[in-house]
């Protein structure tokens, strides 16, 4: 198999660090060795591949930014470029990886008791325990501040009612971190398999993100003990602080994946003979080309200083949204062109770009959609929020 | 137990290679390096035999006439606890890195030196064996499976039309061959270990100056492969196909 070699118009390797680069050699080869060779049949069957997650816990990827707890303590960057390259794997994928490590370890190691960390990272980062993290309601998307899942006091614990849609890893993990309302405001909880009252249901027929668990998690009266409420959460705050952590991993994800439309349709477009020469020869295919390479290049930039800024601890939301919302948008433009590129081979699966487009429409929609990204960034810099 | 692995620096296999000028080097310009592939094998089989014996340590140890350091931190992050990097030498003179090699080799005590079979850039072979002879130990080349036990190596290597078993004792100097032990490639380096790999001890020699024993006149790239050439389609083309297989090729 033909080894990928990334994307760097503007000399920007010399930016990264010895120990960063070699983050990313050793994900691109992972990638390229053991992701690539499943991920069509698994994408194909609608099936998460979980023989990657062993694999991928013993590089040591799992919550790999935090101290401590088996945890490799790296910085943002290296972070960073982890998720664009899983990424350029594919997009599900990633979102395992960020799932586990910003959404269900940073939470814990964040806002968690000791006994909570002791109990759970070293597992999560090893992947003997996989976790899910259920804010989306089926009415409340876009408004989390809405939900209706209630936290009761019962006791010396608590009893949890309530919904959770469009939970990535529902079916496959062993702990949720489950957000509800509770009489003084949103608290977290640590919800394990196995209490009474938890199920998750997979939810079938999706045409993206296809090699990724996503489900429902059903919360009827159940019993979850004291010490599994995470005792640092400041209401909704918190939970939109893990999504500023995921959200940081996407924008580099997003770069990952259009490299690899980019790549492909370049590589495609230079062998691919129509009336006299090789497609790439004409305009407009040198234009479509052009953006792309663009594009890929001012998100990495976009990327490469947000990660920087999050390392001297500068980074603030409005950044994250802005990298989230402008990559993703232009890796979905990107996958579409390369698609195009691709003409009649575009659509088959022997080929990535329509993957990656596929699973872009999740990207654009999850986290934060794009449009929810533009009213975030919108009140920042006029101070009017248009949210309602 | 403890172990040393020789490993060299060479371009990456996918890396596009173009001679520099004056060609007799290759352009570094742009290349990715890597360890030459049957090296990192040893580096496995070595790390691999330490886990198992539960003691003692594995050294890596390169030459590398600029003092580029990347091969010696990829070792180190895969798990290698400490490194000698010879700085100096010359890339393609297999009798000249032997004796630089053995010079820094010589006063360190190793049970087993470990080498890949080949590097796969100059494709020489012959450095373990000439290692061994100025060291004057004992050598076995292109092992497919090695074991150390009792103070001893049992190795065992493909012969024609068959495989031999052989014993040495130690210490010695063994080169290994791709799927030795079963193993085809190193293992991936973790996160931690590439974060770790910063606070491992490196310690940096001059290789000692030795007389060239080869000159080298030039490099070239081979020449390009002339272009596929299609002789028809389905079967009406196979009459044809036999004929210059036949004829021009002199395959059949
Ligand atoms: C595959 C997948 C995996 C997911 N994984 C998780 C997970 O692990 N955990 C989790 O909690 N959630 C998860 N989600 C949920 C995801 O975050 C939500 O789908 C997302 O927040 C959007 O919510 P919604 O689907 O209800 O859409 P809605 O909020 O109904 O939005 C529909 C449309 O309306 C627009 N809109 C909404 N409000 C406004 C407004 N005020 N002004 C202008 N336009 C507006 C939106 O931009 C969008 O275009 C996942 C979703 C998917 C598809």
């Amino acid at each position: 198999m033909r080894k990928f070699k990334g994307v760097d118009f503007y000399d920007l390797d010399p930016l990264l660090s010895d120990e960063e680069r070699m983050v990313r050699r050793t994900v691109r080869d992972f990638v390229d060795d053991r992701l690539l060779p499943v991920i069509r049949e698994a994408w194909e069957k609608g099936e998460f591949p979980k023989s990657l997650i062993p694999q991928i816990a013993e590089l040591g990827l799992f919550g790999a930014t935090l101290q401590g707890y088996g945890c490799a303590g790296m910085n943002s960057v290296a972070y960073g470029l982890c998720m664009q390259e899983l990424e350029r794997g594919d997009s599900g994928i990633r979102s395992f990886a960020s799932v586990q490590s910003g959404l269900v370890m940073y939470p814990i190691h964040a806002f968690g008791s000791d006994a909570q960390k002791d109990k759970y990272l070293p597992r999560l980062q090893s992947s003997k325990i996989i976790g899910c993290f259920g804010l989306t309601e089926p009415d409340f998307g876009s408004n989390p501040g809405g939900m209706k899942t209630r936290a009761e006091r019962k006791g010396d614990g608590w009893v949890l009612n309530g919904t959770k849609m469009w939970i990535t890893n529902a079916d496959l993990a062993d702990i949720a971190v489950v957000w509800a309302r509770a009489d003084d405001g949103i608290q977290g909880f640590i919800v394990e398999r196995g209490m009474k009252g938890f199920e998750t249901q997979e939810i079938r027929g999706k045409l993206s993100l296809r090699a990724s668990d996503t489900g429902e998690i059903l919360l009827r009266d159940c019993e979850v003990p004291e010490a599994n409420r995470l005792p640092g959460t400041q209401g909704l705050k918190s939970a939109l602080a893990c999504l500023n952590q995921a959200r940081y991993g996407i924008a580099w994800g997003a770069v990952g994946a259009a490299m690899g439309c980019y790549e492909e349709a370049l590589e495609y477009s230079k062998q691919r003979i129509q009336f006299t020469k090789p497609i790439a020869g004409y305009q407009l295919v040198q234009r479509k080309l052009v953006e792309m390479v663009t594009e890929i290049t001012k998100a990495q930039l976009l990327c490469l200083q947000l990660g920087r800024l999050k390392d001297q601890g500068k980074a603030s939301f409005v950044q994250v949204s802005m990298a989230k919302r402008n990559n993703v948008f232009h890796a979905l433009e990107i996958a579409r062109m390369a698609r195009d590129i691709l003409g009649g081979n575009g659509i088959i699966n022997e080929y990535s770009a329509m993957r990656h487009m596929c699973n872009l429409e999740t990207v654009y929609t999850y986290e934060g959609t794009h449009d929810i990204h533009t009213l975030i960034i919108g009140e920042h810099i006029t101070g009017i929020p248009a949210y309602f | 137990m403890n172990l040393a692995v020789c490993f060299k620096r060479v371009p990456d296999t996918t890396a596009k290679i173009r001679i520099a000028s004056g060609g007799k080097a290759i352009d570094p310009q742009g290349v990715e390096f890597a360890i030459s592939p049957y090296d990192a094998i040893a580096l496995e089989v070595a790390l691999r035999l330490k886990e198992k014996s539960g003691a003692g340590e594995v050294v890596g140890v390169s030459m590398d006439p600029e003092g580029n350091d990347v091969a010696i931190r990829k070792a180190l992050a895969i798990g290698v606890d400490r490194a000698v990097l010879v700085k100096g030498g010359a890339t393609f003179d297999s009798h000249a890195t032997a004796q630089v090699l053995a010079a820094v080799l010589k006063p360190r005590s190793f049970d087993v030196i470990f080498f890949g079979k080949q590097a796969i850039d100059d494709d020489a072979f012959q450095v373990p064996t000439m290692v061994a002879q100025l060291l004057g130990l004992p050598r076995v080349n292109v092992c497919t499976s090695v074991e150390i036990e009792g103070g001893r190596a049992k190795c065992r290597r493909q012969i024609e039309g068959g495989e031999e078993s052989v014993e040495l004792a130690l210490p010695c100097v063994i080169s290994v061959q791709k799927g030795v032990n079963g193993i085809h490639d190193n293992r991936f380096p973790t996160m931690k270990g590439i974060m770790a790999a910063k606070s491992k001890p490196v310690e940096t020699v001059a290789a000692p100056a030795f007389e060239p024993t080869l000159e080298l006149v030039s490099l070239e790239l081979p020449p390009e492969r002339p272009p596929g050439r299609i002789v028809g389609q389905g079967a009406a083309a196979v009459p044809e196909l036999v004929r210059l297989l036949k004829e021009e090729a002199k395959v059949l």
